[in-house]
């Protein structure tokens, strides 16, 4: 294990690499996900207001009659 | 069979095509990445020469084809939507953006960081490296141009001029290794003759590639719809002000 880690003499180098590789990939699909969820989460009473819309015109006739 | 390309554009249609897709791209990313790395850290022998440094490889190669190839298709999608004004391909490249600058960024350290122990160097301005900075800065400024424009529809103009423009960095990157002097080792997977390393060195690295290529696939899809909802979103709003003004 003390071997792995030391990666025969390159451990500052071979480690930092993966490292870096792994925060910045990690943190690209946070930052990915989290906006896709904050634009379906500011999309959503545009999209319901759409479907109350397209139901209330048989509501009025039925209300009207 | 031919397939039309065209029923893709519709924004919803795309959508429910990526969504089919997503599942699997997921899944793909989490087995190669397992396997790869496994390859990679583990089971893949030392260099003879370069000891264990030669495992920084897998993830710097592949970090590299990436950025070239999301460039290549960003100047495509971009080609397509100013040419037939197709607005998902418009936002596939701006979706595929941010991930491209990732990959390219982590090409650059990566690079430096393997430089140093076999090069002595972290970085020389030879025509790899610039030509690879230059591309970083396109992908900056590419998103730049997005940002900078209210009007979508120009901002995708004006970034696609850039894409395309800055595609010629492409061959340059790409045949640098053979025009010009320099410490950067030329090709030796993608050769006319066939891969010219051993296949205990070269089934990590496309291990690796291909979980970075699934990766990307799966960073696409959650990216590309939130652009064609944040479309979506940007009409309503539009058409909100509007009715507004007019009751007013």
């Amino acid at each position: 294990m003390q071997e792995f880690l030391n990666m025969g003499g390159y451990a500052e180098f071979v480690w930092p690499s993966y490292g870096v590789s792994v925060l910045l990939l990690v943190a690209l699909v946070i930052a990915s996900v989290r906006r896709l969820r904050r634009v379906e989460r500011d999309l959503k009473p545009f999209e319901d207001a759409r479907k109350a819309r397209r139901r209330r015109p048989a509501r009025q006739e039925s209300m009207s009659s | 069979m031919a397939v039309d390309l065209h029923r893709f554009a519709n924004p919803a249609r795309f959508m429910r095509l990526t969504d089919a897709i997503f599942p699997w791209s997921l899944g793909l990313t989490v087995l190669l990445l397992a396997s790869g790395l496994y390859y990679a850290l583990i089971a893949s022998p030392q260099d003879y020469q370069q000891g264990e440094t030669v495992r920084i490889m897998f993830v710097h190669v592949p970090a590299a084809w990436m950025a070239l190839s999301v460039y290549s298709m960003m100047a495509i999608s971009a080609a397509v939507g100013w040419i037939w004004k197709h607005p998902v391909a418009d936002l596939s490249a701006k979706a595929a953006a941010p991930a491209g600058a990732c990959f390219c960024f982590l090409a650059l350290v990566t690079g430096a960081l393997w430089g140093q122990p076999m090069w002595g160097t972290y970085w020389v301005w030879d025509a790899r490296l610039t030509s690879m900075l230059i591309l970083f800065f396109l992908y900056l400024g590419y998103m730049a141009i997005w940002e900078a424009f209210d009007d979508q529809s120009k901002a995708a103009k004006a970034a696609a001029i850039l894409v395309i423009i800055g595609a010629i960095n492409i061959p340059v990157i790409k045949f640098s290794v053979d025009w010009w002097n320099t410490l950067h080792q030329p090709a030796s997977v993608a050769t006319m003759e066939g891969p010219k390393i051993h296949s205990s060195i070269l089934t990590p690295l496309l291990l690796m590639a291909g979980a970075y290529t699934a990766l990307f696939v799966t960073i696409f899809i959650i990216r590309v719809k939130a652009e064609i909802l944040d479309r979506r979103l940007r009409i309503m709003r539009m058409n909100q002000v509007q009715e507004k003004g007019l009751k007013g």
